[in-house]
């Protein structure tokens, strides 16, 4: 590559030298191909052993609970992961970007704001495990509200675990509204909120679509702390005081049985997941590239 | 009803930017709402900790802090509870993790960032992004349906042969610490890679160019220019990676074998701290003494993953050149902004 003979005479490439090239160039494009073969076993055994348990009655029965009859379907689950996720979205998301407003717009660099930031991040850190098991012990032993187990109990925990993502995707996209854009509003005699809610907000909006995308899309993927607040039942129920079925512990509960139309239940399930997952994720990155900002 | 159209000069603007008595009023309300918002953040974490201290008590006063961590005795049925195995399980788990997962994750950032072709780039980082969108309870269900059965005969081939090594050796059970390790290293992949890449993508062009016009080779770049200035921050990319592997609870449920012991080797059963209380804390509902000690393993974990979490960011955020990266912002995979970070536009 180098082996030029210019008007400074460059020391050329030994063969050692460039066999030490080629073999780690190759190591490292090995290395990569090997990070995506779980990948592609996952997505092939996934789609092998899931579309079969696909069918309409698949998603429109409820499961049964019989153990070596007819297993049932998916819906409640279905219905009770999109209940909780959009009870936990409607908590997390506002209170998310609320944060974040204060963050970029009053706290900035404050003492008080890196002290946020910093609980923020700790939040990130937090086992999801450790949320189920803090509002098992707060709610849920305690029977608040009247009942144990109960799908806004689910959607609590959830919510703990999309709030710093929520948060912290929200900060990044409201520090990339240009400066300039609040000046002007600013000099027109524009109060604080106004600016906010007329000029900010509406700037970084396809951004922050993203985040909570993205944010909702590890939500609905939790299982563990749902056994813990929601449980496992088998009907459908929009009482989100009682308990209800979720896509994640569905599939844990067919896990563990060894029985294989439960398991094929399990493989469809999980497909179902991964399948609406994928499109919030798909979704968020077209938003992405929606954005002005970036 | 516009603000702007009761203050005098109502005629402006489209937007109504204007200002008016009501506007100025509702400023300092503005501030202080999300001003609390933010408080609220804080005061959740307090009561959150403080509230699991005292639930955990029970259990923390009968065996004291250091007899519950380290006394190797998890017996359910005696009512004994030492974290001492499932602390181990945990340690075992993310060293495999960790031995497996940074070496593939770090050439993939560098492959990514430095070699591959950019047509490919896009592709190949959402592919990698992907991988991180598969949920933990379908990392479970693959392990239990396809790794388990597919991986036992080359464990038990190792385990023959390589015997004389320690903690290998005997007979290999079906779920164990290998295969939960092996699981936790695919998860931490993505996350462990992100970051990494974020990092790499900060070494300044002129290094890398000023190595290039030395004469030095593409890997010589690397491993003289590229790699010098990310060490910190890929070194607090593992422990972000360490972080997860440790909290990590649904897919090791399902295949470490559950066994409330430490295993004599690499390919035996065990437990992890989040894994006995997934399992554990339905049958604990009605004894006092097992959900107190389920709540003290939740608390030894957060206690875990807050050490190595601060640690990570203290060693990503250290030195002036790496300040403008966020860590969080790769894990959770914001794709449009991360690139734009250091450009300070609310400066």
């Amino acid at each position: 590559m180098s082996s030029g003979s210019g008007p400074v005479a460059l020391a050329s490439t030994s063969g050692r030298r460039r066999r030490t090239d080629r073999v780690m160039r190759i190591v490292l494009l090995a290395l990569t191909l090997v990070a995506l073969v779980p990948l592609v076993l996952v997505i092939v055994r996934l789609l092998g052993s899931g579309l079969k348990a696909l069918s309409w009655k698949f998603f429109t029965t409820d499961p049964t609970g019989s153990f070596l009859g007819d297993p049932g379907g998916i819906k409640s689950a279905i219905l009770g992961t999109v209940e909780i996720i959009a009870v936990a979205s409607a908590v997390s998301i506002p209170i998310g970007i609320g944060v974040a407003l204060y963050l970029v717009e009053y706290g900035r660099t404050s003492r008080f704001a890196s002290v946020v930031r910093y609980f923020v991040d700790v939040l990130t850190g937090v086992p999801s495990i450790v949320f189920g098991l803090f509002v098992y012990a707060a709610l849920v032993v305690t029977k608040v509200g009247g009942s144990g187990f109960a799908g806004w109990k689910g959607a609590l925990a959830v919510a703990l675990l999309m709030l710093p993502v929520v948060t912290r995707s929200a900060e990044v996209v409201l520090l990339l509204v240009p400066g300039g854009l609040r000046e002007a509003a600013l000099a027109l005699g524009a109060p604080r909120w106004k600016v906010v809610a007329r000029v900010v907000l509406p700037t970084a909006a396809p951004g922050l679509i993203t985040g909570s995308l993205l944010a909702i899309a590890r939500g609905a993927g939790e299982t563990a702390p749902l056994l813990f607040t929601a449980a496992i039942v088998q009907g459908t129920t929009y009482n989100l005081n009682g308990r209800m079925n979720s896509l994640p512990a569905q599939i844990f509960a067919d896990v563990g049985q060894a029985q294989d139309r439960l398991v094929t239940r399990a493989w469809g399930a999980a497909v179902t997941l991964v399948t609406m997952i994928l499109i919030l994720n798909i979704v968020a990155r077209l938003y992405a590239r929606r954005s002005r900002l970036s | 009803m516009e603000a702007g159209a009761l203050a005098p000069r109502g005629d402006s603007g489209a937007l109504g930017l204007q200002g008016s008595s009501r506007g100025r009023l509702a400023d300092p309300a503005f501030r202080w709402f999300l001003t609390i918002l933010a408080a609220l953040i804080l005061a959740l974490i307090v009561f959150f900790f403080v509230f699991l201290i005292n639930k955990a008590s029970p259990a923390i006063s009968k065996f004291g802090v250091f007899g519950f961590t380290f006394s190797n005795n998890w017996d359910v049925s005696r009512n004994i509870y030492g974290a001492w195995p499932l602390l181990v399980g945990t340690i075992i788990t993310s060293t495999v993790a960790l031995v497996i997962g940074v070496p593939i994750a770090i050439a993939t950032a560098l492959y990514v960032s430095e070699l591959c072709p950019p047509r490919v780039r896009p592709p190949l980082t959402m592919l990698l992004e992907l991988l991180a969108a598969v949920p933990s309870v379908v990392y479970g269900l693959w392990g239990v349906f396809f790794l388990i059965p597919k991986l036992r005969p080359a464990e038990q081939w190792v385990s023959d042969t390589f015997g004389f090594l320690p903690f290998i050796g005997g007979p290999v059970a079906g779920p164990n610490y290998f295969i939960a390790g092996l699981i936790l290293a695919i998860m931490i992949l993505p996350i462990v890679s992100a970051i990494s890449r974020e990092v790499i993508s900060t070494v300044p062009a002129e290094l890398k160019e000023a190595s290039l016009a030395l004469g030095a080779t593409r890997w010589e770049m690397i491993r003289m220019s590229v790699l010098p200035y990310s060490r910190a921050g890929i070194v607090g990319a593992t422990m972000l990676g360490l972080g997860r592997a440790v909290g990590e609870t649904i897919a090791v449920t399902l295949v470490i074998g559950n066994a409330p012991t430490i295993g004599k080797q690499l390919f035996d059963q065990g437990y992890t701290l989040a894994a006995v209380i997934a399992n554990e804390f339905g049958e604990a509902a009605n004894n006092k003494l097992h959900s107190a000690a389920l709540i003290a393993a939740g608390l030894v974990l957060f206690v875990l993953t807050l050490v190595i979490n601060g640690l990570a960011r203290y060693i990503v955020m250290r030195g002036d050149r790496l300040r403008n990266i966020s860590p969080t912002q790769a894990e959770i995979g914001m794709p449009t902004a991360a690139p734009l970070m250091g450009q300070g536009l609310t400066e």
